[in-house]
């Protein structure tokens, strides 16, 4: 089996599975895991988004 | 020279967290099988979560054609590329017999499947240290 997902869409995925991760195992109350896994993944996908910029300025 | 101690009361402190047999298993047990650290102590709906997320990051990195890294790489990146890659446990274990991940295709979905496989692997060496964590009782 195959999967094709593009470079955001696996960047994505891998923010969530990684963030998932992050939030239980760094953090102890259940709101709290929540709370930070939210975080994690904000800034994951937000870092995406601010690298694709930067790119996008230097390319031209 | 130094003076000889005269302080009697050189006996080991008690550790504040002792280390138990479960302190031991249950990260064993959660690096063989991802998040059966925390469903072994109790922890289930985190257990699953982390079974089901590294698992997940393992399959799609297979998905993608990433590469598995033998433990006879010679390069220092693929012994490094080895370490993340065995923390999967059991995954990477039946990978490797089933012969899953043998591929040297060079392209970019590739590449970013070798990189799922390595973090899905690092991710659950997190989950094995949270689990002696709370199996010491350092974590709720």
């Amino acid at each position: 089996m195959t999967i094709n997902l593009s470079h955001f869409s696996a960047a994505v995925v891998f923010a969530l599975f990684a963030s998932i991760v992050f939030g239980i195992t760094q953090r102890n109350s259940t709101m709290e895991q929540v709370r930070y896994g939210l975080y994690c993944f904000a800034l994951f996908v937000g870092g995406v988004f601010l690298a694709g910029w930067l790119m996008a300025l230097i390319r031209r | 020279m130094a003076k000889p101690t005269t302080d009697k009361s050189t006996k080991a402190a008690e550790p504040e967290y002792p280390l138990t047999t479960m302190a031991v298993v249950a990260p064993l047990v959660g690096w063989l099988i991802p998040g059966a650290g925390h469903i072994l102590l109790k922890r289930y709906g985190r257990g699953i979560l982390l079974l089901v997320s590294v698992v997940a990051m393992f399959l799609i990195g297979l998905g993608m054609q990433g590469r598995i890294y033998k433990p006879n790489g010679g390069d220092l990146l693929d012994i490094l590329g080895f370490i993340g890659d065995v923390g999967s446990g059991a995954l990477y274990f039946l990978a490797r017999i089933l012969d899953w991940g043998n591929v040297m295709a060079a392209n970019a979905a590739a590449d970013y499947g070798k990189t799922f496989l390595i973090v899905a692997g690092l991710l659950n060496f997190i989950a094995a240290a949270d689990a002696h964590h709370i199996a010491l009782g350092k974590k709720p």
